[in-house]
């Protein structure tokens, strides 16, 4: 596979390479330093950032400029972008700013709904679904056109993304609905986090033989637990996670000051057995505000070094 | 049809407490169906407004009136020889005939007494659920006849989102998620495979984005 872009995740995928991605969550304020400090914690140990879009609709700083801040420290960001908040000028618009800094990464998703955040009496947009994102994306890339048809001067170089939820209801469309992403466009995909290890692996199964695997770099989305309560939370609370009774179990079997610990050791051993899984191409490794932790995640995995690519 | 909910009589009473002869003026329409400014409701609420005014100790006259409807010129036409008589109309119609009523009767005063809300179905009597937000250009057809654009929170067309969970919408499990509804469907049409159809970005200039819409039928006109 030759990379058609300039981003490092791309080209990592491309040399063969598990890919390993995290992400930092912007600040509820404006001070850069929240985004760089995080990012310092864990730029060695990844080929590249997520940055998340205003996730659960709580109002925070955008996106695109916590990208710039790491693009700046030489980090290769993978712009998260939501739909709820933007219509097709916005998206547009936004995409090329990203790309005046050669912002080589976009995820693309549909974003919780507001209700969920700090403005829940406000609107959403929904001008395009993260479907569409995709297409609009590939299309200003590959044909170097706006969507009203005329051409952009200097299209943006994305590798372009999208999420997938294994776990996810209608379960008879699981794999259709990845398959419908790749036909738009998407050129990678980070999954939900995965606890359920044999669920994940039926679908694994399921995308190779439709050969999606060929088509589109999967990456395993993988979040520590800090403790039992986290895990329990996750299993009732968290629409679309799949966490299985025995992981509950053993953190809670666990001592409370060791919990986090073992919650470290299931990452672990979820990612080396998941690394031997045909199709997984890589791991995002989301620790939610525990990102301190991916240098030993990455470490114990077996991921460390990370390649150098050019 | 269109459901309205009642407003709350403080509100109302707010709107009107300077005024000395007041129309309440129902529809016989959609606001009958869903009883919220029929008939029967222009009588409770016009009860309660003389109740309230004769507790402030203050005389003013309350009548009532409903017609067939206040959405055609005809119908509220019918007031034109009495309206002289008030200096304020409540209308329990829908917005469209407040409006239409303040338009034709262009120096009268005129306040909603509902809330008007969307298009629907009476599941049950005392529940309406929203089927129909008009955007003007019907994708039902692709869709096993389930609309994305007004029953799924975010009007996703390729979807569902990720929060989709037992069948249920991410923002309340009371709320069926419409692709959950719309697989079902397409699964009981053994149409399933459609379901890996992309639907192209839509055309919302016919929808609220578009302004004011207008349908012009010469065919009906002539
Ligand atoms: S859960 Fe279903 S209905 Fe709710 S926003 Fe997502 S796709 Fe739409």
């Amino acid at each position: 596979m030759k990379p058609k872009t300039p981003s490092k995740l791309e080209k990592v995928l491309a040399a063969g390479h598990l890919a390993v991605t995290s992400e930092c969550g912007p600040p509820r304020g404006s001070d850069p330093e929240v985004i760089v400090k995080k990012a310092e914690l864990i730029k060695d140990h990844v080929d590249s950032v997520n940055i998340t879009d205003n996730q659960t609709s709580v109002t925070r700083m955008c996106s695109l400029a916590a990208c710039i801040r790491l693009k700046l420290l030489g980090l290769d960001p993978v712009l998260q972008m939501v739909t709820r908040d933007r219509n097709r000028i916005a998206l547009q618009s936004d995409i090329l700013g990203a790309a005046s800094f050669d912002i080589n990464n976009i995820l693309c998703l549909s974003g919780d709904h507001q209700s969920f955040g700090d403005c829940a009496t406000g609107q959403n947009v929904h001008d395009l679904d993260s479907m569409q994102l995709i297409q609009t994306i590939r299309h200003m890339r590959d044909e170097g056109k706006f969507l009203g048809g005329d051409d952009i001067k200097r299209p943006p170089e994305m590798f372009v993304g999208a999420a997938a939820n294994p776990f996810a209801d209608p379960f008879e469309i699981r794999v259709p609905r990845l398959a419908k992403k790749i036909a738009a466009g998407a050129e990678f995909i980070q999954t939900q986090c995965i606890y359920n290890l044999d669920k994940f692996e039926e679908w694994m199964k399921q995308v190779v033989d439709r050969g999606l695997h060929e088509k589109v770099s999967i990456l395993a989305g993988m979040t520590p637990m800090k403790s039992a309560g986290m895990a329990r939370y996750m299993k009732n609370r968290v629409p679309g996670m799949d966490v299985p009774d025995e992981v509950v179990k053993r953190l809670s079997d666990t001592p409370k000051e060791k919990q986090a610990e073992e919650g470290i050791n299931i990452c672990v051993e979820a990612i080396q057995r998941l690394k031997e899984v045909e199709g997984v191409r890589g791991f995002h490794v989301m620790a939610i505000e525990w990102e301190e932790k991916v240098p030993e995640i990455v470490e114990r995995s077996g991921l460390y070094p990370r390649p150098k690519v050019d | 049809m269109i459901v309205a909910d009642k407003k709350p009589i403080e509100e109302i009473i707010d709107e009107i407490k300077e005024h000395e002869r007041i129309l309440i003026l129902g529809c016989n329409e959609c606001v009958t169906v869903c009883e919220a400014g029929g008939k029967k409701e222009v009588g409770v609420l016009a009860s309660a407004l003389r109740m309230y005014f004769l507790n402030e100790g203050k005389e003013v006259k309350v009548d009532e009136k409903t017609l067939e409807r206040q959405c055609d010129h005809e119908y509220l036409e019918e007031i034109r020889s009495m309206i002289d008589q008030y200096d304020a109309v409540v209308s329990l119609a829908c917005g469209v005939g407040v409006q239409f009523t303040a338009e034709k009767y262009h120096s009268m005063p005129v306040y909603p007494g509902v809330n008007t809300c969307f298009m629907v179905v009476t599941e049950e009597r005392g529940l309406w659920t929203e089927r129909c937000q008009g955007c003007g250009e019907c994708i039902l057809a692709r869709t096993g006849a389930i609309c994305p654009v007004s029953r799924c929170a975010k009007r996703v067309l390729n979807g569902p989102c990720g929060g989709s969970t037992d069948g249920k919408c991410e923002i309340n499990k009371e709320i069926d998620c419409a692709w959950q509804l719309i697989v079902d469907r397409l699964k009981a049409l053994d149409r399933l495979d459609d379901y890996e159809k992309i639907s192209p970005l839509k055309d919302w200039s016919t929808d609220r984005a578009g302004g004011p819409r207008k349908v012009i039928r010469e065919d009906v006109q002539q």
